[in-house]
């Protein structure tokens, strides 16, 4: 697997990526395969108080303890009852590991680069800072996130340097 | 000859700095109005070890300073001059030029000041205060560098069977290596049981005696000179001396073959009676980036070149390979420094680093101290290693994560019926002992003896008393008492301070206690010792103690806010405050106003606090309460709705169960709770974490009375569950920091619960308010 983008030559073959893509709600994301650690169950969390609503505590993940974010609070997609197919994404990212709960994954897909448009502007209406492009699978649209950007951003809070905006 | 001298360099460092600190603590110790011999004779004994691997190295700047301290010390032992005061000064001095220029090699600088000549010329001063001695040869093997003698000639006389290798081979060899010296002359027969040899050369005794050092034990061997002049140490010589030859002239056999030559011109010869040679030729030797050849000499022991890891020589020497033995240990007798591993008894077996300065011989007479430190070289070697601290926390890590696993283990046992299982029972059993013990064994590697911070209070209170004219006596108690190495490091600072400050503060002149009906010789006592969970650190001195109207004085004079009526702990709390300071005129000792502040923030980034009590004319207690590691915690669970939290033991002062009339408001919000008469400001903590439970009336939960920096306060709790010993996590790793929290722990059961901060949640409450 190689990480680099391709050279832009005509001569070079375009180098693919892996992305895995998980469903929440009716809509289909795909993250960076590289940074998922792996893919677990959900289990009871340990509520941290005061944190943003999408943070929904700790867990201990062999020792460490490690926060987990759902995504579909994140993403305003409405909450939505914890079942056996919710799965918590184990990801590694900036030298922390975070889990994120999604209401399932679907697939492992190889993308060229050519592949992945980029998303149109939707202005106030929400950021796409955080949103690489789309895609198309098997006519389903697959929005292709930059997982790295959001769980740094510091909308997340995850991020010591943000702390006023969850006073 | 090309001899990467600096990997055996450390040894040498680690042991300088050991042999410094024992001379340190046994100058300390010593009483100058009735010296005690054996102390100075271990005094002796430590200098002169520094001196002679100073010297072997090549620090030549270290082993003079050495030199002319060993010289005073030497007087003194022999009792020609009687130790004074100002003698143990300098010889602390001496001390602080040596670590001084210690650390300078250490960083491959030279260390150049002007205390070295002032140090070497005070010691000179004192010891020409003795009458002249004559130079003591047995110990006067200092790299004095002086101009070599053209030609000295020695007469060394040793017995044959006290080198225990087969005679012929050896003692040619050794002649050999001698003739690398200078020109050998046999006096005796070649098989006579005391040899005699005149060696006629311009190398120094010491040449010579470290040439035998490693082929025979020294004191069988007498060396006798009619010239007292000394030389530069030996490798020196035999690094000038380029191409050896190795020769070994084993019975049966006269021809010798030209094995292999490495790089640095060596010629190895080998030849033993019905053994053929095995050369595992220049190939080998290069490889090797000492430049040492290695040799095999028996037949089938090819697999010894399998053992060669360090890039030293190993050897092996089944039967019938005396000779390539006697090669070896020429070769070590070459280096005369120690190289070259060599094991007769289990020739293929790859020998340890530590025995490198190991000689194979008892050490000896000749050479009694630098033996004496190559055996202690070899011991800590033996019984201690260097982990780095990660690799036990790894450990620790592990560790709790199986005694977590037991108790999911036993959780999911516990539905089973105990008689159709009781294997399963019993196993459960024995796991959670031995993972118990486990646990409890590896943090126990973390564990320190508080020694390691106190050991270097005598001399700082020495000169510190020293430099205010106050005498001062220290009082070390508990200094066996362990706690986390982590926690050792941080201690040190914050001691410091406090020692000085009692001795500057507290401590007064001797005249003045005097006329108070105190001793003149004040006391400070550090004591350490184990409180529950907790490792409690006292300072105390029996001094002036603090002056309450003073501190208030000081404190109006600054603006610091008081209540009307402040309890002496208020007052005596008001030293923390930053710049606070209540000495008339600044030193350089104390009276910034400063330390105390930094002191108790250290102590508190340690999760301890700092009290103080004082008594006016009696004298001051300072004490710091710390945990016993910064790993573990003993904490309290409680349970608050649905979650558990963990309090710190340590906070706890009592838990009640109120009563209605004990809750109460203050203009409708501020809350209070009453206990025992005094009104403490009531932190509800299902309020401060949001807790969506089902309502709990006041009086069904718990108070919990806490001590914090801001005061007492009580804290609201559903339920106590029960007390644990807790691995502290940190939740900032991955996550960051919360308010009120100050970690994170896993349950037996796998759960995470969050350690609550007394402290912050008091500030909480107070901002809140």
């Amino acid at each position: 697997m190689n990480n680099d983008r391709p050279e832009r030559t005509v001569t070079t073959t375009e180098v693919t990526k892996e992305y895995l893509t998980f469903t929440l709600g009716d809509e289909e994301y795909g993250i960076d395969i590289l940074k998922v650690q792996e893919i677990r169950g959900y289990d009871a969390v340990t509520r941290i108080a005061n944190a943003p609503n999408f943070i929904k505590g700790v867990i201990n993940m062999r020792g460490i303890i490690v926060p987990i974010l759902d995504m579909r609070l994140k993403f305003n997609l409405g909450q939505v009852e914890y079942n056996e197919f919710t799965v918590v994404i184990i990801l590694n990212v900036a030298e922390r590991v975070v889990g994120i709960v999604v209401d399932g994954v679907s697939d492992v897909i190889a993308l060229k680069r050519s592949q992945i448009r980029p998303a149109p502007e939707f202005g106030a209406l929400m950021d796409t800072a955080y949103i690489d492009g789309l895609t198309t699978l098997e006519q389903r649209m697959v929005i292709m996130v930059d997982i790295e950007k959001l769980i740094t951003s510091s909308e997340m809070g995850l991020v010591e340097s943000v702390r006023s905006e969850l006073a | 000859m090309t001899i990467d001298m600096t990997r055996f360099y450390q040894v040498f460092f680690d042991e300088a700095g050991e042999h410094l600190a024992a001379m340190e603590d046994l100058l300390l110790e010593l009483d100058v109005s009735a010296p005690d011999l054996e102390t100075l004779n271990a005094i002796f004994r430590a200098a002169h070890s520094i001196k002679g691997g100073a010297g072997t190295f090549g620090f030549n700047d270290m082993a003079e300073v050495t030199h002319v301290l060993e010289t005073l010390l030497d007087c003194l032992r022999k009792q020609e001059l009687q130790p004074t005061v100002e003698m143990v000064d300098t010889f602390l001095r001496a001390g602080d030029v040596l670590k001084a220029q210690l650390a300078a090699h250490q960083e491959g600088r030279e260390y150049a000041d002007v205390r070295i000549a002032e140090v070497c010329a005070h010691l000179e001063q004192l010891s020409t205060l003795a009458p002249t001695s004559p130079a003591n040869h047995r110990f006067a093997l200092a790299p004095q560098v002086k101009k070599p003698p053209p030609m000295t000639r020695w007469h060394i006389s040793f017995r044959a069977d006290a080198i225990d290798f087969q005679p012929g081979a050896d003692i040619a060899a050794l002649r050999d290596v001698l003739a690398e010296l200078g020109q050998v002359d046999w006096l005796s027969a070649d098989d006579a049981e005391l040899c005699v040899w005149r060696l006629t050369t311009n190398a120094g005794q010491e040449a010579i005696i470290e040439t035998f050092a490693f082929v025979c034990d020294p004191a069988c061997l007498t060396i006798s000179f009619d010239d007292g002049e000394l030389h530069p140490p030996a490798h020196q010589t035999a690094q000038d001396d380029p191409g050896f030859g190795f020769f070994t002239d084993a019975p049966g056999s006269d021809h010798l073959k030209q094995v292999t030559e490495d790089e640095a011109g060596f010629g190895f010869f080998a030849d033993a009676p019905g053994t053929a040679y095995f050369a595992h030729h220049a190939a080998d030797a290069k490889e090797d980036a000492a430049g040492f050849g290695f040799f095999a000499g028996a037949p089938g022991s090819e697999q010894v070149a399998d053992q060669e890891h360090h890039g030293y020589g190993l050897f092996g020497g089944s039967p019938g390979m005396a000779t390539v033995a006697a090669i070896a240990q020429q070769e070590r007798t070459e280096t005369a420094q120690g190289y070259g591993f060599f094991e007769r008894r289990q020739p293929l077996e790859p020998t340890d680093v530590a025995a490198v300065a190991t000689p194979p011989v008892a050490p000896a007479a000749v050479r009694p101290a630098a033996t004496a430190a190559d055996a202690k070289r070899a011991a800590p070697a033996d019984t201690s290693i260097r982990v780095s601290v990660e690799k036990v926390d790894q450990l620790i890590n592990l560790v709790g994560e199986l005694v977590i696993t037991h108790a999911m283990l036993a959780e999911s046992a516990s539905g089973l019926e105990p008689l159709a299982h009781e294997q399963i029972f019993d196993g459960l059993a024995n796991l959670e002992r031995n993972s118990r013990d486990l646990q409890q064994a590896v943090m126990s590697i973390r564990m320190l003896p508080i020694s390691f911070v106190f050991n270097r209070f005598p001399r700082v209170v020495r000169d510190t008393a020293a430099k205010l004219g106050k005498q001062v006596a220290l009082k070390l108690l508990g200094e066996d008492t362990e706690l986390d190495k982590g926690l050792i490091e941080r201690l040190a600072d914050p001691l410091n301070h406090l020692v000085r400050n009692s001795i500057d503060h507290g401590i007064e002149q001797p005249q003045q206690r005097v006329a108070s009906g105190k001793p003149e010789m004040g006391e400070i006592t550090l004591r350490a010792s184990h409180q529950g969970g907790s490792v409690v650190v006292e300072v105390r001195d029996d001094g002036a103690g603090l002056n309450r109207d003073k501190l208030l004085a000081k404190a109006a004079q600054q603006g610091i806010a008081l209540p009307d009526n402040p309890s002496d702990k208020d007052v005596w709390q008001l030293i923390f405050h930053a710049g606070f300071s209540t000495a008339d005129k600044i030193t350089d000792i104390s009276g910034r106003g400063v330390g105390m502040d930094v002191v108790r923030r250290n102590i508190e980034a340690m999760n301890g606090r700092v009290d103080i009590d004082s008594e006016p004319g009696h004298g001051t207690r300072i004490t710091i309460r710390l945990p016993l590691t910064l790993a573990i915690l003993d904490g309290l669970s409680v349970r608050m709705g649905d979650e558990m939290f963990i309090l710190p033991l340590t906070a706890i002062q009592e838990s009640i169960q109120p009563t209605r009339d004990q809750f109460m408001t203050v203009a409708g919000k501020g809350r209070l709770a009453r206990v025992n008469g005094d009104y403490l400001p009531l932190v509800m903590l299902r309020e401060v974490f949001a807790l969506d439970a089902p309502p709990l009336r006041d009086e069904d939960g718990i108070l919990v009375v806490v001590d914090t920096t801001e005061g007492r306060i009580a804290l609201l709790i559903d339920e106590l569950v029960a007390q644990h010993q807790v691995v502290i996590k940190s939740l900032e790793t991955n996550y960051r920091k919360v308010e009120g929290i100050s970690g994170a722990t896993i349950m037996g059961d796998g759960r995470v619960a969050l350690i609550l901060d007394v402290d912050a949640l008091a500030r909480l409450n107070r901002r809140a308010e």
